[in-house]
């Protein structure tokens, strides 16, 4: 426990239980989403393709500063949560929630619509000529071959919304045990001059994404099963 | 109309072009001598002050400067590990000092350049009073202020609301900034109802520019010092030397003493 200093591990708690919530809500927000994406004939299903991949190439300096204006008091959603009663989101656990959404979506959504196009339309037609409904079918065909795709798209989300750093920066505020996450509190750590600390953290951080991405590499280089023939 | 006042602008023009182009080739031939570029450091509370600074300068010598803004922290690590910074203009005494005991600045460059000023801001008319009683009366959800961890301005604002007595009840509401920028930035988004910023920030030719603002007493607080160093990299160069000879002459200080900082 001295290794690690009492905030150290604060904000590593934190930054775990932001990853797992926005992960969840991911599940549930994208499964949908990638399905549409992965079915759809429909002509604007590459605006929406396109919208879901922003975050990929946008800088989190300009989510962090659109999200810090609409969340903001005069903006659209901060107007929407005050009005509901839920009062401001920049500076809170749930702000980073939604932010982390935004930011992780295509590391959930991307996985899962390369996972449900793999199926085909077949195993569902065979599903349909047995009686299946639609969704009958999306729960007892599609989801469960999609697994692999489940499985790295949780993982890649877990381990990209832990990573997150300029987007909290910029919303955050920085109060501890509430926005301040592994990352801020490793900025923190550096620009305080206090290397020790920050070098411990790092290697934390280092040590964890190396064993996330063994788990997603090592999941996808395996032979393939013998009961899968 | 004479056909040779039709010709006016034109000569006038080609007269433009030719003696640009002269000048280019000349300093192109003598720039290395004449005028010199310096790689500046800044911290970003002094973000408002420097263009004008640095226009006069280099009116003023010939020398050009290019200029990086950040956290005073950020810049001491980048220069720690060979940032080929010439001049550091800090927003502390700390860092440079620290910088010239680890040999990385030219030792008996230091400088106080100029003493910051700490403001209570609001971005709405009405809200803070000439008093900065505000702070006592409540009626906010959030203040916003520079990490005192990391900022010279976040540790003075901390000092402010500790002999005022109001830091313990007023700490659920404080959202920190990594700088003094960001403070000022929630602040004007209107995500924060209050912060604290540098003078310089909100104020423009001599007065407040928008909001409302307490200038906070310096009795109440620990001088914000702001030192400038030359940096090893910039150790014989002109341009270098040159801009923090400036930094101390009255026309500079006239500059930064508009924007809100004392000496």
């Amino acid at each position: 426990m001295t290794w690690l200093s009492a905030e150290d591990w604060q904000a590593l708690a934190l930054t775990l239980r932001l990853a797992a919530v926005v992960t969840a809500i991911l599940f549930v927000v994208a499964t949908p989403l990638a399905w549409w994406l992965a079915r759809s004939r429909r002509r604007w299903k590459g605006v929406v393709g396109a919208v879901v991949a922003l975050p990929l190439v946008l800088p989190p300096s300009v989510l962090g500063f659109y999200l810090l204006i609409a969340l903001g008091p005069q903006g659209p959603v901060g107007q929407l949560t005050e009005s509901l009663g839920l009062g401001r989101l920049p500076f809170s656990f749930w702000g980073l929630v939604l932010a982390s959404v935004v930011y992780s979506l295509p590391f959930m959504v991307q996985p899962l619509q390369t996972a449900f196009e793999a199926i085909g339309e077949r195993p569902l037609e065979v599903a349909a000529t047995l009686r299946a409904s639609p969704l009958d079918a999306f729960f007892t065909v599609a989801l469960p071959l999609a697994g692999p795709g489940f499985l790295t798209g949780g993982i890649l989300t877990f381990a990209h919304t832990v990573g997150e750093f300029g987007v909290v920066l910029m919303i955050g505020g920085n109060i501890p045990g509430v926005t301040r996450v592994v990352s801020v509190q490793i900025y923190d750590h550096v620009e305080a001059l206090a290397y020790a600390h920050a070098h411990r953290l790092s290697a934390v951080m280092l040590v964890f994404s190396f064993v996330v991405l063994l788990a997603v590499y090592g999941w996808r280089g395996r032979p393939v099963a013998k009961g899968a023939a | 109309m004479k056909p040779s006042d039709l010709l006016l602008p034109w000569r006038l023009m080609m007269m433009t072009v030719v003696s640009a182009l002269l000048s280019a080739l000349l300093l192109l031939c003598t720039g290395t001598v004449l005028a010199a570029e310096a790689s500046v450091a800044v911290a970003s509370n002094f973000a408002p002050v420097m263009p004008a600074l640095a226009a006069q300068f280099e009116r003023d010598t010939g020398h050009q400067l290019g200029i990086a803004y950040g956290a005073s922290g950020k810049f001491y690590a980048q220069i720690r590990n060979g940032a080929p910074f010439q001049v550091f203009l800090s927003a502390d005494d700390e860092k440079p000092a620290q910088l010239e005991k680890d040999g990385a600045a030219v030792p008996g460059s230091r400088f106080t350049y100029a003493i910051g000023t700490l403001v209570l801001w609001s971005p709405k008319a009405g809200v803070v009073d000439a008093e900065g009683a505000v702070l006592a009366k409540g009626g906010f959800q959030k203040l916003a202020l520079a990490n005192p961890r990391l900022a010279p301005y976040g540790e003075a604002a901390m000092e402010v609301l500790r002999g005022l007595g109001l830091a313990a009840r007023l700490q659920p509401t404080f959202v920190l900034g990594e700088n003094i920028t960001q403070a000022h930035q929630f602040a004007a988004t209107g995500n924060a109802e209050l912060a604290f910023v540098a003078q310089s920030q909100v104020w423009k030719d001599g007065r407040l520019a928008s909001g409302s603002a307490w200038v906070v007493p310096a009795r109440l607080h620990p001088p914000i010092r702001q030192d400038a160093v030359l940096l090893l990299p910039g150790r014989g160069q002109p341009a270098a030397e040159a801009f923090l000879a400036y930094l101390r002459s009255d026309k500079a200080r006239a500059i930064i003493h508009k924007h809100g900082y004392s000496f």
